[in-house]
């Protein structure tokens, strides 16, 4: 048994490897042009230029990085914040759902990125429109998540506290919050997700200068760096992965129950 | 106190369009101060329901319940609930689950953890106050659930199937189990189940429902003496009568299903 672990992760390393090997062979003989798609030597030259040189020049990686992360964190809040207690109320409340959703289908699916212009308009163009358009994307996978959660809640765990005399805060905090929160990480997971998407793409067009990972990679297109580019995309898929991971290692942390 | 139940009739549906299902008929009875009482009757008779008015979980359509003389005051942990599926809130421990009432009621930490405790160590869970509940047997679970609704010191204890999904041998255990915390504590009891053997072992009364809409169909008084030997000539005895009475019933029903199948088992 011991000795099929490390032939199992062998395994799957194996495609991944065999492909930046066609990769690399193909560029090295010109078959890709490589103003089109670096090579992956050349990428990890790219990352190295925006880890200590910048884009712009003396613009370092890891304040991009620090940027970008804190407007996703402040639009991710601020939708956590409001969409967990008005997803109970709504989940607990089929009046309230009856009043809000006709409201909520009509905006939810209009798509973040089509805020910008009027998220502009209204905070000009910095963090606070960025994050604004953060927090829309964020928003509605958390509220959804958390009406379900709460409606698929077992009566028979609101009756056992109603027959111990539960009052409604008792019930709000001691049912209705524990019970639905594998599916408000869901909704969570899914709403940082979606935040961390539409920011980068926030940042194409609302940050004209600065910092940012968007920015960043918008400007290494002006100067033609296709290899920053791709660089710049790698970083953001793998921060999105350590976002992921780490909003899992918080569930089962929390979540010890199951 | 005495719980009177005074004509209690239940309807379910709605009367303007035509569909309605009556379940109870004039329920006229009263459980007696500290006496174990057992219903039984053909499954969907009501039995749940008319647990369920009593709990205050339901409105009855008409009649009343009065608890001490007076109107229950559902404020005031009178009277609690066990359900057939336990319960427990999946998301606490053992000990978080039997004392979300004192939790509820305000009472501090210290003192709510310190009583939880001695039902944990009284009810033979411990070692597992801290177990989430699907790290439980069934049968540790619904002494948790039983705990869980005796440490509020209710005066009135109602039982639904209690006993229903566990496997035989436990199922005996907790029969035991549960009469020992009985005649030590004196509450009353009213215990809905499925098996004959049960109530027999179990009950000073048993009450057996008609089919629907229910009505009290027949009473047995339980008068064998206690620890009652369940396989003794008294206790089959009483057993061969309900059996009779709940065979009536079914004939009365005409249609049959087949869920009625009385157990008559093992003990």
């Amino acid at each position: 048994m011991a000795s099929q672990i490390p032939k199992n992760n062998l395994e799957r390393y194996l495609l991944p490897l065999l492909l930046l090997l066609v990769w690399q062979g193909l560029c090295y003989l010109r078959i890709i042009p490589s103003h089109l798609l670096p090579s992956p030597a050349n990428i990890l030259f790219g990352f190295k230029d925006l880890l200590l040189i910048g884009m712009p020049p003396e613009h370092l990686l890891y304040k991009h990085m620090l940027y970008s992360l804190y407007r996703v964190a402040l639009g991710f809040l601020t939708a956590a914040f409001l969409a967990i207690p008005l997803g109970l109320l709504m989940g607990w409340s089929a009046r309230l759902r009856r009043l809000i959703s006709p409201l909520m289908e009509v905006v939810r699916p209009i798509p973040p990125l089509a805020w910008i212009p009027i998220a502009i308009l209204w905070f000009g163009i910095g963090i606070k429109s960025a994050a604004f358009i953060i927090f829309l994307g964020a928003f509605f996978p958390i509220l959804l998540n958390t009406i379900a959660g709460v409606v698929s809640i077992n009566p028979i765990y609101l009756e056992t506290a109603q027959t111990l005399n539960a009052k409604e805060k008792d019930v709000f905090l001691k049912v209705l919050l524990p019970g639905s929160l594998p599916s408000i990480f869901v909704g969570m997971r899914i709403g940082v997700g979606i935040g961390w998407m539409t920011l980068v793409a926030a940042e194409f067009t609302g940050v004209k200068e600065g910092y940012g990972l968007g920015y960043m990679i918008m400007t290494a297109r002006d100067i033609q760096r296709p290899d920053e580019i791709m660089a710049g995309m790698l970083v953001i898929g793998l921060i999105g992965l350590l976002i992921n991971t780490g909003l899992k290692a918080c569930e089962s942390l929390i979540i010890r129950w199951k | 106190m005495n719980l009177e139940l005074k004509g209690i009739c239940k309807t379910f549906g709605n009367e303007e369009k035509g569909r309605i299902l009556p379940v109870l008929e004039d329920i006229h009875y009263t459980v007696g101060e500290g006496r174990f009482v057992s219903i039984v009757g053909l499954s969907g008779c009501g039995k749940t329901t008319l647990l369920r008015i009593i709990a205050g979980l339901e409105k009855a359509t008409k009649g009343e319940i009065l608890f001490g003389g007076n109107k229950i005051d559902y404020g005031k942990n009178l009277i609690g609930l066990v359900f057939q599926e336990y319960a427990l809130f999946p998301w606490r421990t053992t000990i978080q689950n039997i004392q979300i009432g004192l939790e509820i009621l305000g009472m501090p930490k210290k003192e709510r953890l310190s009583a939880a405790m001695e039902y944990v160590n009284a009810f033979g869970l411990s070692g597992f106050e801290n177990s989430y509940p699907h790290e439980l047997s069934g049968g540790m679970q619904q002494r948790v659930a039983i705990a869980r609704t005796l440490i509020v010191k209710p005066r009135l204890v109602l039982m639904d199937e209690p006993f229903g999904s566990l496997d035989s041998l436990t199922r005996n255990e907790l029969q035991e189990f549960l009469l020992q915390l009985w005649e030590k504590r004196r509450e009353s009891i009213i215990f809905v189940t499925h098996n004959v053997d049960e109530a027999v072992f179990l009950s000073d009364e048993i009450v057996v429902l008609s089919k629907r809409p229910a009505r009290i169909a027949k009473l047995f008084k339980v008068d064998a003496p206690r620890p009652r030997d369940p396989t003794s000539q008294e206790s089959n005895a009483i057993k061969r009568v309900v059996l009779q009475e709940l065979a009536e019933q079914k004939m009365h029903q005409g249609r049959t299903s087949p869920q009625d199948n009385f157990q008559t088992t093992q003990s």
